[in-house]
């Protein structure tokens, strides 16, 4: 870990009387993989949302690479979103979804350099065979992965996830996990992903996040994600297994 | 039937009716894609209401419904971005403001208003060196807008990603908007008001059925919307019966073989 990536300083977000961030302040560094957990409401989106540049904060200070958000080159981050808010009857593919990755745009024709580019990381999160299938056509673990493939297609330094996982079984979400980690020490990238699932965040992320508005707390992830803090947070222990703590972190 | 052609004004209805097209084509599909059907009924109304205010003031009626109708585009998108309202909604309040606004223009107006029905109804058969001007200007707007296709695309397909691309994606929106409402007023003339958005919705909705490519759907609007003009026009002659209706009958009829098509023969 060297030098940092995002820095967070005392934000806050508010809309209206609802304060969705309350002065918070983190500091990733590069080649690191930070997991956000907290309940519902907590503010982990919008948190995602202040350092992609499309919510500004109320108060405080966002630098990413050093510079705002907004005016960071686009292919140096990529986002895969919670809800995939696409237009699910827009006539597309996969392999143009992954295409636009490259462009920033809709792929008017695509070009053999883009669809080999594509097919690469296609061919990492397995869905080659659909590139030419309906993105509409696709289940929820399909899905998470065409996007995840149109995240990775450019390299980008940092990848932001929300909540990737959703919607994909068991070894989908594993394969999703060795897919990330993989990627983030080939390339020292930074990931910084929104999840649910405990056990995943304390077995594969360097360090933990733990908001409920405000950070609850941000360090190392064994020492973060444990099952006091679950219960502190939400009320009740989770899907904490300790034949995972007990191992060595992935990372 | 090629005897029709020698006829400068057939001549003119198949060149006005073809450009129309062509720019309909281009529009049409963001048009469905995004929902907004609506949202050239909803023009060509406000655009009655800018020809309107042209006759109350005695000057070329188009002229006039151009600034109008993009000035209700506008308001409209700043209505839906500004508030919690569906476009739909919006759209159905700027249609009835405008119709009331070009209903008073006419009553204002000296002399009877019978003119204002050649805009209702729109007639292609007597389009005059003009309008194919104005039409042919407007060809050019568009074709300087091809290269927001690919931004406008991406944004229809999904507007968070748009956005986290660093697209300008409601100023996009409002040029989107904006061609639109010019593409609307200079067809009212074609086909007239009441029937105008046929051609941004019949061929686009026809087009998305056959298609699995959004690329793909712009080249079935085009050929459904040209195709649609040229056998629209032949059919008028052959059996006549007005030009603008038999457009879109055969428009219509496009859109019922594309359904069968996606019913039975894709689904076989």
């Amino acid at each position: 870990m060297t030098s940092p990536v995002i820095e967070a300083s005392n934000v806050t977000v508010a809309f209206g009387d609802v304060v969705a961030l309350d002065g918070v302040t983190i500091t990733t560094p590069s080649n690191s993989f930070t997991a956000i957990i907290g309940p519902n409401g907590a503010g982990k989106s919008t948190l995602l949302k202040v350092l992609l540049g499309l919510q500004r904060p109320t108060t405080g200070s966002v630098r990413v690479l050093g510079g705002a958000p907004e005016a960071l080159d686009r292919s140096a981050l990529a986002y895969v979103p919670q809800k995939k808010t696409f237009a699910t009857q827009f006539p597309a593919t996969v392999l143009e979804l992954v295409v636009s990755g490259i462009s920033g745009g809709w792929p008017w024709r695509i070009s053999k350099a883009h669809r080999e580019r594509a097919l690469v990381v296609m061919e990492q999160t397995g869905v080659t065979d659909l590139a030419d299938q309906s993105v509409r056509a696709l289940s929820g673990g399909e899905l998470q992965r065409a996007f995840l493939a149109r995240s990775l297609v450019n390299t980008p330094q940092i990848l932001l996830l929300d909540e990737p996982a959703a919607g994909m079984d068991m070894r989908g979400e594993a394969a999703m996990y060795h897919i990330l980690c993989d990627y983030q020490s080939k390339h020292g990238a930074t990931v910084m992903m929104i999840t649910h699932d405990w056990e995943g965040a304390r077995y594969h992320a360097d360090q933990v996040l733990l908001l409920d508005r405000r950070v609850v707390e941000y360090g190392p992830a064994r020492e973060v994600a444990s099952e006091a803090r679950l219960l502190s947070l939400f009320g009740h222990r989770g899907h904490v297994h300790e034949t995972h703590a007990e191992g060595d972190s992935h990372a | 039937m090629l005897e029709m052609m020698a006829f400068p004004f057939m001549q003119r209805a198949f060149l006005g009716g073809i450009l129309i097209a062509l720019m309909a084509s281009f529009y049409g599909p963001f048009i469905v894609q995004r929902r907004l059907a609506f949202l050239g009924s909803g023009l060509a109304h406000g655009a009655f209401g800018g020809v309107a205010l042209g006759m109350f003031l005695g000057q070329e009626p188009l002229l006039v419904a151009i600034p109008f109708t993009v000035l209700v585009a506008v308001a409209i998108e700043w209505v839906r971005s500004k508030t919690d309202l569906e476009a739909d909604t919006a759209i159905g309040v700027f249609i009835s403001l405008s119709m009331a606004l070009g209903i008073i223009f006419l009553y204002l107006r000296e002399g009877n208003a019978s003119d204002a029905t050649t805009y209702l109804f729109g007639s292609i058969l007597a389009l005059n060196n003009y309008d194919i001007y104005l039409s042919l200007v407007a060809l050019l707007g568009c074709l300087a807008s091809v290269p927001l296709w690919s931004r406008w695309a991406y944004a229809t397909f999904d507007e968070t990603l748009a956005r986290v691309d660093r697209h300008a994606v409601m100023r996009d929106e409002y040029i989107l908007l904006v061609s639109v409402a010019m593409l609307v007023v200079i067809s009212v003339k074609i086909v007239g008001i009441l029937l105008v958005s046929a051609f941004l919705v019949i061929p686009a909705a026809c087009a998305r059925l056959l298609s699995r490519r959004f690329v793909h759907m712009m080249w079935w609007t085009l050929l459904v919307n040209t195709g649609g003009v040229v056998v629209g026009l032949l059919a008028s002659y052959a059996i006549n019966v007005p030009s603008g209706p038999a457009i879109i009958l055969v428009q219509s009829a496009a859109f019922g073989l594309a359904f069968l098509y996606q019913r039975f023969a894709r689904s076989a």
